[in-house]
């Protein structure tokens, strides 16, 4: 192996682990999360319409497993993650275009992200649950 | 004289190293705003139709609003799905087999069950 090749065991620049965890790291982490379940989502829905389309009776399977326990659950877990990637997808699409920078702005929004999505997504899954 | 390593033509071009310019995200960005509507019009939609039977259901699919909405809801939702995906595999997988087999994977289930929400959607509304 040439020196140019031989593995450098430097130590690495500090990572995430030890820094004290703040509302604008975690809230990035969230969203990346966030992100990757309505991934799985969106593949959900697509079930949705193929079971609405396959017949009653493949319907009222996925319809019965939506209307469990489980799928009130995933329903409510679906609803925080596409609320949450929403609002806090606007805060994003603004520091696109350059504004909320000041760290004193990025927690106001950052907070208004927090309370908007809990929100949001309790009032529409109280809403959902009741027209099962 | 120019400081710059790059060559003017490079400059001028301006698709970096990875070929594409700022393509991914320019388009990551177009599908979010795209989103934002739908987005909150399906929401709506889920929340208010959650005790419907499976007639009004098709109903609602198969009306023309909610058909060309929904497909769109879909399919900008894939498209931006994969684009984010894309980005997470990149920067967590390091073996680079794994990366473009997960990558490519990612495509080709975003295009297979785009494809077929768009084929179920259109059975339901035109009587399929």
């Amino acid at each position: 192996m040439s020196v140019a090749n031989r593995p450098v065991h430097r130590p690495l620049s500090p990572h995430l682990q030890v820094y004290r965890p703040q509302l604008t790291s975690m809230l990035s982490i969230l969203h990346r999360a966030t992100g990757i379940a309505l991934s799985v989502g969106v593949l959900y829905l697509a079930v949705w319409v193929m079971c609405a389309s396959a017949g009653p009776e493949t319907y009222a399977k996925f319809q019965g497993f939506n209307s469990s326990i489980v799928g009130r659950f995933v329903l409510g877990g679906w609803l925080f993650c596409m609320f949450f990637h929403l609002f806090n997808g606007i805060r994003h699409l603004f520091w696109d275009a350059g504004y909320g920078f000041e760290i004193k702005d990025a927690y106001r929004s950052g907070w208004l992200v927090v309370v908007a999505s809990l929100v949001v997504t309790a009032i529409s899954w109280i809403v959902g649950l009741r027209l099962i | 004289m120019n400081s710059d390593l790059r060559s003017p033509l490079n400059r001028a071009r301006g698709l970096g190293s990875a070929k594409s310019g700022v393509h991914h995200f320019w388009v990551q960005r177009l599908t979010a705003l795209a989103l934002i509507p739908l987005v909150i019009w399906f929401a709506i939609s889920l929340v208010t139709m959650s005790g419907a039977d499976y007639g009004m259901v098709r109903t609602w699919i198969g009306s023309p609003v909610a058909m060309v909405l929904l497909i769109l809801t879909i399919v900008i939702g894939l498209h931006h799905g994969q684009l984010g995906l894309q980005v997470v595999i990149e920067d967590y997988v390091h073996n680079d087999g794994a990366k473009l087999a997960l990558i490519v994977a990612v495509k080709f289930i975003a295009v297979l069950f785009g494809l077929a929400a768009v084929v179920a959607i259109m059975r339901i509304g035109f009587g399929g």
